[in-house]
Parts: C-alpha cells; sequence; structure tokens
C-alpha cells in the first residue's frame, strides 16, 4: 500500500427510481483508495455497498457526485470510454461466480484474456488460483469454491490495475472461502492490484489495510488494520 | 477459436431444436423461392434449347389451298428467314382394341426428309421413307398411351376412306410440347395424337396436290414480326387464309409460357411469407434468449466488452440459424425443383431436360434468408447492447402484471385462476402473443391459398363441364355445311338430340390494338352448349352485337357500348365495324359469341353448321362410334365423357401432390411458431409453474396453463389467418391466370375449416410436445434456479 491517491470519490449519491418508488442507495460519500490497497466494505444488507463498487467499477453511474480514477474523472465520460476503462484496469469478482456455464474454466478466463493488452496466459491465471488440474472442466463441474477461484483467476488474467469483489466468499463455506480469499490475497500481494472486498463476515476485515463500514448509504467508519493476518489464519 | 465463438457454437448446439424449428421456417421460404425458380430457370432453359434445335418457327399460318408456286414470293417478304410449307389436316382414327374413335392431326413431311423448321425429333423407329405411302411417325405420348410401337398398325379415315397406317417411328416435336385437341381442356394422349406422312400420300389424302394449307416462319434478326404477319396475312387472303399470328397464338409455347408465369408468380408470392414469418420467429427467440442471457451479458460489459461485440456475438447466432435455414431450404429446394422439373416431362413432351436452377436462385434466396434472420434480429440485440450492466446482471425484476378491463371481466365470469393465468400472460406480452398469432395466421392463410388454388380448378371444370358444356358428343365437320344437316344427324345411332353450332375465325381490332380469336354463332335454342353470365344465367344474345369474354376485352381496351373492327378470315371475308354489347366474366377461351342470324346476315349465306353437339343414347354409344369412324364428312370428335374422366384423373393425382407439399408447408410454420411460443414459455415460467406443482396442481393442470395459452392464441389466429388467406387467393387468382385461363376467385367453405384444422391440430402437436417437457421438469431443480 501507497499514500498516493488511486480512486476519489465526492459527494456521491445514487437514486434508484422503479415506478413511482425512489430508493436512495447512496446518499453522499466521500472516499479514497489508495494504490495497492486491500480494503474490506462492510456493512448491514442494503447499506449501498454493491451500489458504491458498481459505480467505481463503472458498472453503473452515479446520481450526483463526481469520481476520479488517477488523473480521470469517470463521471462524465462516454459509455465507450468507461467501457474502455473496465476492460483496461478493472476485474470482477461476484457472489455467484457468473461463469458462462457453456465454457471451461480455460475458455471463462481466456474470454478475458483475448480482449486484454498485456494479459497472463489462462493456464498461468489459474495456476495462481490453484486450479491448474482443472482447465477443462465447465462450471457445472466445479464445486463453488472452484467456479469462485475460476472467477478470480479471470478477474486477475488481464492484470488489471483494479479487482472489485461482491461477498466473494458469500456462498461458500469456511474452509473454501479462505482458498479464495488467499487468491485474492496473493493477487493484491503480488501484482498490487488495488481490491475492494465487500463481505458480511467481520472476521474477514482482518486481511485488509482498511476497513470501511457503510449504513444506509453513508459512510459510517473508516479504520485502518495495524496487524494484518493472512487468509489461512481466518475462520468463520 | 475464440471462446465468445465456443460459447456461440455451444449455445446453437443447446438450442438446437428451437433454432430448428427457426431455420425449418426459414428453410421453406428458401426452398419455396429456389424451387420454383430454380424450376422456372430450367423449363425456360430447356424450352429455348429445344426451340433452337428443334427449329420451333415464329410464325404460323393456315389456309384453304394455297399453291406451291407461292412459295418464292413468301419467302421474299422482308424479314423472313425460313419457310416451311405443309399439309395439315384432322383425321379420325380407328386404333385397333378401342371402341371409340381417336383424333389425330396429320402433318406432311417433305420429299427431301427433315424438315426445314418444327423439325420433328426422332425416340424410337425412323422417319418414313420418301415414297411409303403407308409409313407414319406418331407423337410418341399417343403412341405410348396406345400401345403403338414401330411396326404396328392402325386405321384413320383420310377423306373418307379408311386406311391402314404403319407405325415406324415415334417422335417429339417442339410444337407438340403441350399436345391438346381442338377444343379440348386437357391433353388425353388416348384420343389425341399427330401423324406425320410423306407428303405426297398426304396431300393427296386431302385433295391439295402441288398446294399446301399450313404455312410456318422463321423470321431473320431484328425483324418485325408485325409487318411480317401482315404481309403473309395479305398473300394467303385469296386462298383462304385464317390469319397468321406468332408463337402468343401457338397453343403448346402458350401453355407453356403460362406455366413459366405461374412459377414465377409463386416465387413472388409465397417466399416472403415464409421469410417475414422467420424473421419474426427469430426475434422472439432472440428477445427471450438474450433476456434468459442477462447475466452473461452484464458479466461481458463488466469485463469490458463492448456494445457491438456482444451484438455482433448475438447476431452470429441468428446467422448461425439463418445458415442453417438457408442450407436446408437449398438442398430440399434444389431436390424437389429436380423432381418438379422431371415431373413436368409428365405434361411437358421434351426430348432431353436441362436441369439447371442457375446459381442467382441459391443467392438471391441466401440474402433474402440470412437478412429475414439478420432483421428480426437486431431489434432484440440493440435491446440487449444497451442495458447498463449492474442492471443486466442482475436476475430480471418479477414481469409487473396490472389489473385491467379484461381482469375485471374475467373475475366477473368466475375463470378458475389457470385460466386467469393464461389471460394474463398473453395481456402481460401482448407483442409476443401477437407474433405467435402473426405466425400461426401466416400459416393459415398459406394454407387456405394453396387449397384455394383446387376450389378455383374446381370452379373452372364445373363451368367448363357441367353447365356451360352439356353435351356428350362433339363432331368436328370437314367443312361448313347447310344447318338441315342436323335433322340428318338425328338419326345417327343413338342420338337423343342434336345441336348444330357454328364457329369461324375472325380478327378483331380496335385503334391499334387486334386479337385473332374465333366468332361463335349462338341461337336462341341452344341448350347444350351454353353461354353464362357471372351468376350462371343464360346469357340472352343482343341481336346485333358481340358479347365478348373479359379476357378478350380487355385485351381490346374494350367495354360495352364499345364498336370494334371484325374482319371474316373466310369467305366473304368482309371487314365490318360492329358494337360489342356484353362483357362477360369467362374462365376458359376467348371466344366471341355474336347471334347466329346477325352472322349469317354478316356472310350472306343461309344458316350453316360445322360442329354438332350430340347427346347419346349411352347404350348405344357403340354403334355410334363405328358410325363415326366412317363418316366422310367428320374429321374431328371429342367425347366429353372422357375428356371429363381425365380432367379429374389427372386434378387429383396433381391435387394429392401440391396439397402434401403446401400442407407440410403450413404445418412446418405452425409448428415452428407454437414450439418456439412453448418453450420460451417453458423458460420464463418453470419457475411459476413448478410451484404449481408444489401446491398439488396435477401434471394436466399445469400443463393446461401452458397448452391453454397456444391454444388459445391459434383459435385468435383462425380469423385473420382466413382473412389472410382470402387475399393471398385473391393475389394468386390475379398473378396465375393466363391468356387461356382466368382463375377464378372462388374459396369454398371447406377450404377454410381443412386450413384452419390442419393449424390447430399442428399447434396442439407442437405444444403437447413442449409439454412433455415440463412433466419431466425437476421440481426442486426448477424452484432453485430463481436466484
Ligand atoms: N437496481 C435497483 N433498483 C432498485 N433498487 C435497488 C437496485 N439496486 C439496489 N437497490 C436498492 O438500493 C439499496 C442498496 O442496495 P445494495 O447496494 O445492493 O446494498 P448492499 O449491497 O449493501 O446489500 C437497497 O435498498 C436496494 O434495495
Ligand atoms: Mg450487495
Amino acid at each position: 500500500m501507497s499514500d498516493r491517491v488511486a480512486f476519489r470519490v465526492e459527494g456521491l449519491t445514487k437514486t434508484y427510481t422503479s415506478g413511482a418508488i425512489a430508493v436512495q442507495a447512496l446518499r453522499g460519500i466521500d472516499l479514497a483508495l489508495y494504490e495497492g490497497e486491500l480494503v474490506v466494505l462492510l456493512g448491514p444488507s442494503g447499506s449501498g455497498k454493491s451500489t458504491l463498487l458498481n459505480i467505481l467499477g463503472a458498472l453503473d453511474i452515479p446520481s450526483t457526485g463526481r469520481i476520479f480514477f488517477r488523473e480521470h474523472e469517470l463521471t462524465g465520460m462516454s459509455d465507450a470510454a468507461l467501457t474502455a476503462f473496465r476492460r483496461e484496469h478493472v476485474g470482477f469478482v461476484f457472489q455467484f461466480y457468473n461463469l458462462v456455464p457453456s465454457l471451461t474454466a480455460r475458455e471463462n478466463v481466456a474470454l478475458v484474456t483475448e480482449i486484454s493488452k498485456r494479459p497472463m496466459r489462462p493456464e498461468e491465471a489459474l495456476e495462481r488460483v490453484g486450479l491448474g488440474h482443472r482447465l477443462t472442466h465447465f462450471p457445472a463441474e466445479l464445486s463453488g469454491g472452484e467456479q469462485q477461484r475460476v472467477a478470480i483467476a479471470r478477474a486477475i488474467a488481464k492484470r488489471p490495475e483494479v479487482l472489485l469483489c461482491d461477498e466473494p466468499t458469500g456462498a461458500l463455506d469456511s474452509a473454501t472461502g479462505v482458498t479464495v480469499l488467499e487468491a485474492l490475497y496473493e493477487a493484491n500481494r503480488d501484482l498490487g492490484t488495488i481490491t475492494a472486498l465487500i463481505t458480511h463476515n467481520a472476521a474477514i476485515r482482518r486481511i485488509a489495510h482498511r476497513t470501511i463500514r457503510l449504513a444506509d448509504g453513508r459512510v459510517a467508519s473508516i479504520e485502518a488494520n495495524a496487524e494484518r493476518m493472512e487468509p489461512a489464519g481466518i475462520e468463520w | 477459436m475464440r471462446a465468445l465463438d465456443l460459447k456461440l457454437m455451444r449455445d446453437l448446439r443447446r438450442l438446437w431444436a428451437q433454432c430448428l424449428a427457426i431455420a425449418l421456417v426459414l428453410g421453406c421460404g428458401v426452398m419455396v423461392l429456389v424451387l420454383a425458380t430454380g424450376t422456372e430457370r430450367s423449363l425456360r432453359l430447356t424450352r429455348d434449347a429445344y426451340y433452337d434445335r428443334g427449329h420451333f418457327a415464329q410464325i404460323f399460318a393456315a389456309a384453304t389451298r394455297v399453291p406451291k408456286q407461292l412459295l418464292p414470293e413468301i419467302a421474299r417478304i422482308p424479314g423472313v428467314a425460313q419457310v416451311e410449307a405443309r399439309v395439315s389436316m384432322n383425321v379420325v382414327v380407328d386404333l385397333p382394341g378401342m371402341v371409340e374413335p381417336a383424333q389425330a392431326r396429320l402433318l406432311s413431311l417433305p420429299a427431301s426428309g427433315l424438315p426445314v423448321l418444327n423439325r420433328p425429333t426422332v425416340r424410337l423407329g425412323r422417319l418414313p421413307d420418301p415414297g411409303r405411302v403407308d409409313e407414319v411417325a406418331l407423337s410418341e405420348n399417343f403412341a405410348e398411351a396406345n400401345g403403338l410401337a414401330p411396326g404396328a398398325s392402325f386405321a384413320a379415315i383420310l377423306n373418307g376412306q379408311r386406311r391402314t397406317l404403319r407405325v415406324v417411328g415415334l417422335v417429339l416435336s417442339p410444337e407438340f410440347v403441350y399436345l391438346i385437341g381442338p377444343g379440348a381442356l386437357m391433353p388425353d394422349d388416348r384420343h389425341y395424337g399427330v401423324i406425320w406422312m410423306n407428303e405426297e400420300p398426304a396431300a393427296a389424302a386431302a385433295g391439295l396436290s402441288g398446294a399446301f394449307n399450313d404455312l410456318s416462319l422463321r423470321l431473320t434478326r431484328g425483324a418485325s414480326e408485325a409487318a411480317v404477319i401482315a404481309a403473309v396475312d395479305r398473300v394467303l387472303a385469296p386462298y383462304g387464309g385464317t390469319g397468321a399470328h406468332g408463337r402468343e397464338h401457338q397453343v403448346s409455347d402458350t401453355f407453356l409460357r403460362g406455366e413459366l408465369g405461374q412459377l414465377g408468380a409463386m416465387a413472388l408470392i409465397l417466399p416472403p411469407i415464409f421469410l417475414i414469418v422467420s424473421a419474426f420467429l427469430v426475434n422472439m427467440v432472440l428477445s427471450r434468449l438474450i433476456l434468459l442471457e442477462r447475466p452473461v451479458i452484464g458479466l461481458l460489459k463488466a469485463m469490458g466488452f463492448t456494445g457491438r461485440e456482444i451484438a455482433v456475438h448475438y447476431l452470429k447466432l441468428s446467422i448461425g440459424i439463418g445458415v442453417g435455414g438457408v442450407l436446408l431450404g437449398w438442398v430440399a429446394g434444389g431436390w424437389l425443383g429436380a423432381r418438379m422439373t422431371q415431373l413436368y416431362t409428365e405434361f411437358y413432351r421434351f426430348p432431353y431436360l436441362i436441369y439447371a436452377p442457375g446459381t442467382a436462385s441459391f443467392a438471391i434466396s441466401a440474402v433474402m434468408g440470412l437478412g429475414a434472420v439478420a432483421l428480426g434480429a437486431v431489434r432484440a440485440v440493440n435491446a440487449s447492447a444497451r442495458l447498463r450492466p449492474a442492471v443486466a446482471m442482475q436476475p430480471p425484476a418479477p414481469p409487473l402484471y396490472r389489473l385491467g378491463r379484461i381482469d375485471a371481466a374475467a373475475v366477473r365470469m368466475g375463470l378458475r385462476q389457470t385460466t386467469m393465468m393464461i389471460l394474463r400472460s398473453i395481456t402481460r406480452w401482448p407483442g409476443r402473443a401477437a407474433v405467435t398469432v402473426l405466425g400461426v395466421s401466416a400459416a393459415i392463410s398459406v394454407l387456405v391459398a394453396c387449397f384455394f388454388t383446387f376450389d378455383s380448378i374446381a370452379a373452372v371444370i364445373d363451368e367448363a363441364f357441367t353447365r356451360t358444356n352439356r353435351q356428350q358428343v362433339t363432331l368436328h365437320l370437314a367443312q361448313s355445311v347447310p344447318a338441315t344437316v342436323t335433322e340428318a344427324a338425328a338419326h345417327l345411332p343413338g342420338v337423343t338430340r342434336v345441336e348444330g353450332a357454328f364457329g369461324m375465325p375472325v380478327r378483331l381490332t380496335r385503334g391499334w390494338r387486334s386479337a385473332l380469336t374465333q366468332v361463335e354463332a349462338r341461337s336462341d335454342g341452344d341448350t347444350l352448349v351454353r353461354v353464362l353470365d357471372g351468376n350462371g344465367r343464360v346469357v340472352a344474345m343482343p341481336p346485333a352485337g358481340l358479347v365478348l369474354p373479359e379476357t378478350l376485352a380487355a385485351k381490346l381496351g374494350v367495354a360495352p357500348g364499345d364498336v370494334v373492327t371484325l374482319s371474316l378470315l373466310a369467305p366473304p371475308r368482309d371487314t365490318v365495324d360492329i358494337a360489342v354489347s356484353r362483357v362477360l366474366p369467362q374462365s376458359l377461351g376467348e371466344t366471341a359469341y355474336i347471334a347466329a342470324p346477325a352472322l349469317f346476315a354478316l356472310m350472306r349465306v343461309a344458316p350453316q353448321v360445322n360442329r354438332l353437339n350430340l347427346l347419346v343414347d349411352t347404350d348405344r354409344l357403340p354403334a355410334l362410334y363405328a358410325a363415326v369412324k366412317t363418316a366422310p364428312a367428320v374429321d374431328g370428335v371429342l367425347l366429353w365423357t372422357g375428356i371429363r374422366a381425365q380432367f379429374d384423373a389427372t386434378i387429383r393425382e396433381n391435387l394429392i401432390r401440391t396439397v402434401m407439399i403446401y400442407a407440410v408447408l403450413g404445418v412446418l410454420i405452425t409448428v415452428g411458431v407454437i414450439y418456439n411460443a412453448a418453450r420460451i414459455q417453458l423458460s420464463e415460467r418453470s419457475y411459476e409453474l413448478a410451484s404449481l406443482r408444489v401446491l398439488g396442481f396435477t401434471r394436466a393442470e399445469v400443463g393446461y396453463v401452458l397448452v391453454g395459452e397456444l391454444m388459445l392464441l391459434t383459435f385468435l389466429a383462425i380469423p385473420p389467418g382466413l382473412l389472410g388467406g382470402y387475399g393471398f387467393s385473391a393475389l394468386i387468382s390475379a398473378g396465375f391466370s393466363t391468356d387461356l385461363i382466368r382463375i377464378p376467385l372462388v374459396i369454398s367453405r371447406q377450404t377454410y375449416v381443412v386450413a384452419a384444422l390442419i393449424a390447430v391440430v399442428s399447434a396442439l402437436g407442437a405444444a403437447l410436445v413442449v409439454r412433455r417437457r415440463l412433466d419431466r421438469i425437476d421440481l426442486a431443480t426448477a424452484l432453485k434456479q430463481r436466484d
């Protein structure tokens, strides 16, 4: 982790309107994420974690407020520019793995490496997450933890600067979850990937540099983690 | 291969049944296009090649007796390249083992051997040896139908004399690709044929030694046909010329042209229906597929795939379906086209067939087929490419139902909840329901339009055989004779009623338009052959004016009250101006009618006849036949019972064949539409339907929700389908009418019922197939699938 700011968020709000009902998911967020850091986002369900992460990754656009990634302002960028931003800089990992069911593990990773500028080989990415031996398996033939690790391999294969993970262990048991966290932890350590990780699980915050708590669409607290722990030491 | 393309291949494999259903519908359109244009082209090329090699003439003329000395003068007419003069006469033929008389056209072969024009192609045996007076060649179909091989003999009545002729060869001629007797409506190979004989005996039999009565010409390149015709008419007028004409009045060529025109019309009318339906189907399936693929699309966007890349991916899927459909259509169309071209040999006698569907029909059909699916896909793909990734990745919100007026009414009716689910589903997705209704109604329209052609033919038959021509036998007389002959004819064996008839060749002219046709004298007392108006009522002849069939009136551009110029092409060869009194809708023929007294007054002769229409005591037909076979005055016999039977048999055979093809097409569209709609329903509502099962509904009750909705839509499709069918039939009636047959727009109730029934049954079949999948759904998985 360094003290150079990578993401800067100012006065971010997001309101969803579906029909007559308007839901305020984010009510004014000011935040900075630093180069090379691993942050954990905590907060009760519905507090706006996913919304924030989606906006950071340009999957969604805020209602008001501004976001900067390094010297570029993401807000106001065209759809094509946002796509290019995601393509070049961001990797995603979701709670339900979101693999393409008709593609094998290797092909799911290749999907991304084929459109990246300086990717690692799919095999290498899968080896990093400990799945070098399951290259030709389809998602349906893999366990939940393995699927999630394929998703991580897919996310890191393009050597992204940012890795955004929305409850990557949410559907996994403790032991499996740890292997997934290890993959993320190592990517952050070895590749210097800025990693933001949403979780329900307070124990996981111990592997992070910092923990950001959200409540009701606002930042409730930010605390730095004096003593980081390796994922292997965590249990839940 | 790129990972995204791998996904595409596997998607296609997973969705094979749905893709196949669409591909089949698309394939039908492509097939009809390839079939129609391919057959048309093959037939046209075959015809052109045959005409060329057989030196088919371009101008034809008949006269009473023209001295051969006139030939150099004819050859000198500017624009004439080749001249063929011959003797032509109608003869009654007495075939071994056949009670009834047959009829033939006897043509002379020049002493030099092969004619310059209209060359017969020897299929078996040889042409008559010069100098042999009893040797003849026969048209192949006539010989085959009567089992006459080279070496066989038969009798013909030549100018009242019974002569035994020996068959030495079987031939085909470009003049008789479609061979039909005078006054007949269909080829009757058993009873009508052509005999080629050496010139000397033929001329002797016809009393035309040193003369000819039939002339064929070929023009030099760029010559004016009209000018040559006018010149020939001037030369032949003193010798009884009945008006030279081009190929447009040559019977065989006219039928061929009509057939080619119909094939062309078929290629214009049918394929668009199939292509439009498949475009809608592709749209329906792709929109649905893309809805199911929303999370994947969101994911691809999250990874940084651009909207265009994603759109191209799904466009490729539809193109994959399109390519499948086009290939299916090519194979089926190519194969059926070859079969169909082969079938034409039954009707059209060519010595060889060129099957050359041409690359154009394949290329055009591919462009149209792929265009249709691409068009259908574009809309669905566009919508997908626009989704915000964060939105796309979430499962779609549960559909928003609203209570509307229909619901209120349904509730008041106390409908069961499963029925309510059906109604809500339709009102919630009106667009999708509309596509299903549109597809099924297109299928019904195709079926109606196809069955209609048989209704119209039945109407033509009814008009020709039961309402207009009520005689059993028509005798053609070699010469016009005083009308008093009818009294003598009444004494022929078995004859119970005789009515004389008289017709002569005329030219009708109005302004720059002119038509060569026949005029028929009509007497008040005629009951056997009638002239009917559009409502089937007997038309009373106006005392002086002409009554014209619509087709002829249209050709001349005249309406009742207009005056036309009538030129008699037989003595006294006068030209007079005469008013058109009435115009009648009529399916067959272009004969003009006039009251007998008016015509004979124009001709300045006592009433005459050249045909006798007879009613006969059927028990005594053999005696009548025997008498006719030896009657010198009779040069042709038309046996109407035989024609009717022949017509019925031919039509029935064609009917079964064509109905099969089109019924299959109709079934394919219906199945394609309903199967896809059902699969979409199933994938979309499996959760809902599985929940019903969990609640304790039986398989049948749950199946009802699925099948009931589709059948309701099918029933809704019937009225627009029948209406559309009427529209297509109107198009076909206009597009398929030829110079010879006007296709009346008559659609029977049976046609409507059968078309609707076929659609309903195939829809039910398709829906039940999908219902079986519903039965196999694993409840636990179906319920889990939601998150
Ligand atoms: N697409 C959406 N449409 C409407 N409301 C939404 C949508 N996405 C999220 N919300 C609402 O916004 C709020 C924040 O949601 P989210 O960011 O997913 O919370 P978290 O991830 O912390 O559980 C919730 O109240 C949620 O219901
Ligand atoms: Mg969330």
